[in-house]
């Protein structure tokens, strides 16, 4: 991803916070919020304009489970691995969606349709185990379901 | 003034009295109690990070970690009980079940801190089961190799990176059992800032990190007959080499060294510090150019350092104008065995292989670092090699290294005055660049060659010369923490037009210099800094010759093969360029 004004939105955020003390996460957040994520190219450009080393800022960067690095796709697959998720086999789903798409979690497809997430809990425990495709919610998916859910979302696309 | 506040306390029932913020684990040595530790290395820091010293303080429900916690008045610590020692061991087999067992081929085997820890608490079985996260080897860099499964996460490594060196190319990123020390985002180390010290290798516990070891390829070059293997050996190395068989720390074993040398198979033994003799008549004219003559720029740098110059171009790309143009010394022997030594010998120097036993790490990424490592046709060196890899060369050969006699090196590229073992110590090269430039300034000797002001570990030392006089601004940094200060004193001199706060620079990348390499054995400290120095002071002090102008057998290669100093021909063999890199490739 280069984006023509980068330079400039990077300064501006720095800008912004620079005389805060421990001021990276603020400048982190403020940058994912314009993304989406933190792009490679914007966390070096916050080194070089905040004479920050890279390494500090990706220690930070990878700590937070909040910081994504890699574009979200199209559509956002978040499956849920709170406990009850977990006890009611979201594994399962999980092994079948790296299978299906051919992604890590963290991950996005080539093609930059879908991207997975794993998250803990979203609070609705009933419907375990639960997958979300952005808003919609997926309620006591089988392993067997998963085929269908992309499916549903990639239809049409393929063709483009 | 303020006073020492003294602090009285009890350790295993032994009174101890220290200086106020002494920690526990400190104290006890004072009783001649040792606390086991993992992660706390004599040159960092405590970090608190494996968990192993810990001991109990009377009245405490909770266990101390003693290498961060200072000891307090009155206190009553027991060290060592049955429980103590119960939850070390809890905490090793807690280490092991994310530790690899193929202890047998690693590059730490019988030379690991964790494995000798394992070993003094008579680990006996797999407690906990094993969970090894599935890390890919890094070897990119062809001079460290990064195998991050075998970390315990100690930080020694961050620290030595981060903050000894200032390098910033090693990181822990992710969090929890994903932890790795990695560069920042997953790249490979060579797409990093590394600069390839090899100071990791050096403090690493574990062999999560170790030189690439190229004595292999070295054994098939003596194996083949149609080769024509020599060898040379750096300044520090002959003062660490006996490390690795019970001589004291900073024995010098220059002579048993060539001994060894032709009896592993190398036709011609030479020294790096014949070399050193010679970079300090090309740096040292270079010298007087600028600073006599004002052909160039000024502070001059030295550039002997691999690891150094990395740093600059990396770090500092907009002064590379002022970095010595000569070749490092060993690269300098190189291309005088392919060429003069070819030569004279009516040997094919396509047949010469050039190998180099240095205290370095870097030095394996120098020697094909810019084409003018083979300005001759032919590459300058070879295959670099450690110094911890050739005490495994001298153990495999079966060769009883106390045992054998002292020989003498060729003298052709292997004599050297006592300027040039002089440049394995931090402050060496200016020393003995100062010796050369002052004749050939005044065309005198000096009476008194010893500049005792830039030797010691002392990380930035700097003085002023008079040479009959005139007044030379010189300084000296070791460990690339301490470049900062003297860089940003240029830096900000030629912005704003000022005068330069000094005129000669030396700078070598490791704590103490290459004495401290890293790829020298392991466990330094600063007191083994200081006796593996000293090692080298002492036999200057006791050599005839002490300046590299005096070496009888540089003189006379300048006189039949190079003519002298900064000619054409000089220029051709023995110089380099260098050019602005980026921190990232990726």
């Amino acid at each position: 991803m280069v984006v023509e004004t980068l330079k400039d939105d990077v300064q501006a955020v720095i800008a912004r916070w620079k005389d805060r003390e421990g001021n990276l996460i603020m400048i982190l957040h403020d940058i994912q919020d314009r993304y989406g994520y933190v792009p490679r190219e914007a966390a070096l450009e916050v080194s070089r304009q905040s004479d920050m080393p890279l390494a500090r800022i990706y220690e930070v960067l990878t700590f937070y489970n909040y910081f994504k690095l890699e574009a979200p796709g199209k559509f956002n697959i978040s499956v849920c691995l709170g406990t009850a998720c977990y006890l009611k086999g979201a594994a399962a789903l999980i092994a079948e969606i790296r299978h299906v798409l051919r992604v890590e979690e963290g991950q996005t497809t080539k093609d930059g349709l879908f991207h997975l997430q794993i998250v803990r809990c979203l609070g609705c425990c009933g419907l375990a185990p639960v997958i979300t495709v952005d808003e919609k919610v997926y309620s006591a998916v089988k392993r067997s379901d998963v085929v269908g859910i992309i499916a549903e979302h990639s239809k049409g696309l393929e063709a483009n | 003034m303020s006073t020492v506040i003294r602090v009285k306390a009890n350790i295993n029932g032994f009174p101890v009295e220290v200086d106020h913020g002494t920690t526990i684990l400190e104290a006890a040595q004072k009783v001649q109690v040792k606390i086991p530790t993992l992660c706390k290395h004599a040159d960092l820091a405590p970090s608190a990070g494996c968990g192993i010293c810990i001991v109990k303080a009377k009245g405490n429900r909770k266990m101390l970690r003693a290498c961060c916690t200072p000891i307090e008045e009155g206190m009553d610590i027991v060290t060592h009980d049955p429980d103590i020692v119960q939850t070390r061991r809890t905490v090793l087999e807690l280490i092991l079940s994310n530790h690899p067992t193929d202890c047998l081929v690693c590059g730490r085997n019988n030379d690991c801190e964790l494995q000798k820890i394992c070993a003094e608490f008579g680990i006996r079985d797999d407690r906990f089961e094993r969970l090894l996260p599935n890390i890919p080897v890094d070897k990119s860099t062809g001079t460290i190799i990064l195998e991050p499964k075998k970390c315990i996460k100690c930080g020694r490594c961050i620290d030595v990176c981060q903050n000894m060196q200032d390098v910033w190319a090693l990181s822990f990123i992710d969090r929890g059992f994903e932890t790795r020390i990695s560069p920042a985002g997953d790249i490979k180390l060579a797409e990093s800032p590394c600069v390839r010290c090899g100071q990791c290798s050096a403090h690493c516990p574990t062999g999560a990190i170790c030189e690439n070891d190229e004595t292999q390829k070295v054994w098939s070059m003596l194996q083949d007959p149609a080769n024509h293997c020599v060898v040379q050996i750096a300044p520090a190395v002959r003062v660490a080499v006996g490390e690795g068989f019970g001589y004291p720390v900073g024995t010098n074993l220059t002579k048993k060294l060539y001994a060894l040398l032709r009896r592993l198979g190398f036709e011609a033994v030479f020294d790096t510090n014949f070399g050193a003799d010679l970079t300090i008549m090309e740096e040292g004219t270079e010298f007087v150019e600028r600073f006599v003559h004002k052909k160039g720029p000024l502070p001059l740098i030295t550039s002997c350092c691999p690891a150094w110059v990395d740093y600059l171009e990396k770090y500092y790309g907009d002064m590379i104008s002022l970095f010595s143009s000569a070749k490092s010394p060993h690269e300098m022997v190189g291309a005088m065995a392919k060429t003069y030594y070819a030569q004279k010998k009516n040997i094919d120097p396509a047949k010469i292989k050039v190998i180099s036993i240095m205290p370095c790490t870097a030095k394996k990424y120098e020697i094909t670092r810019a084409k003018e490592m083979a300005s001759s046709g032919f590459q300058d060196v070879d295959v670099s090699l450690t110094t911890r890899e050739l005490i495994r060369m001298i153990k495999q050969a079966g060769i009883d290294f106390k045992k054998l006699p002292d020989e003498d090196a060729d003298l052709m590229l292997g004599d050297y005055a006592g300027a040039g073992t002089i440049f394995g110590a931090t402050g060496g090269v200016m020393e003995a660049a100062l010796r050369t430039a002052y004749f050939a300034i005044t065309n005198e000797n000096l009476q008194d060659v010893n500049f005792t002001a830039v030797r010691g570990l002392q990380g930035v030392k700097e003085t002023t010369v008079n040479v009959k006089g005139t007044e030379v601004k010189i300084a000296v940094a070791h460990g690339l923490k301490n470049v900062k200060f003297v860089m940003d004193k240029v830096r900000e001199a030629v912005l704003n037009n000022q005068p330069v706060p000094y005129h000669f620079i030396e700078v070598m990348a490791c704590p103490g210099g290459c004495v401290g390499g890293g790829g020298q054995p392991y466990m330094v400290n600063d007191e083994i800094r200081k006796q593996r120095a000293k090692g080298l002071y002492d036999e200057d002090a006791g050599l005839e010759r002490r300046c590299s102008h005096e070496n009888p057998y540089v003189q006379q290669l300048y006189r039949e093969f190079l003519e002298k100093p900064l000619s054409h021909k000089a220029h051709e063999l023995l110089h380099t360029t260098y050019k602005s890199r980026p921190l990232y490739t990726k």
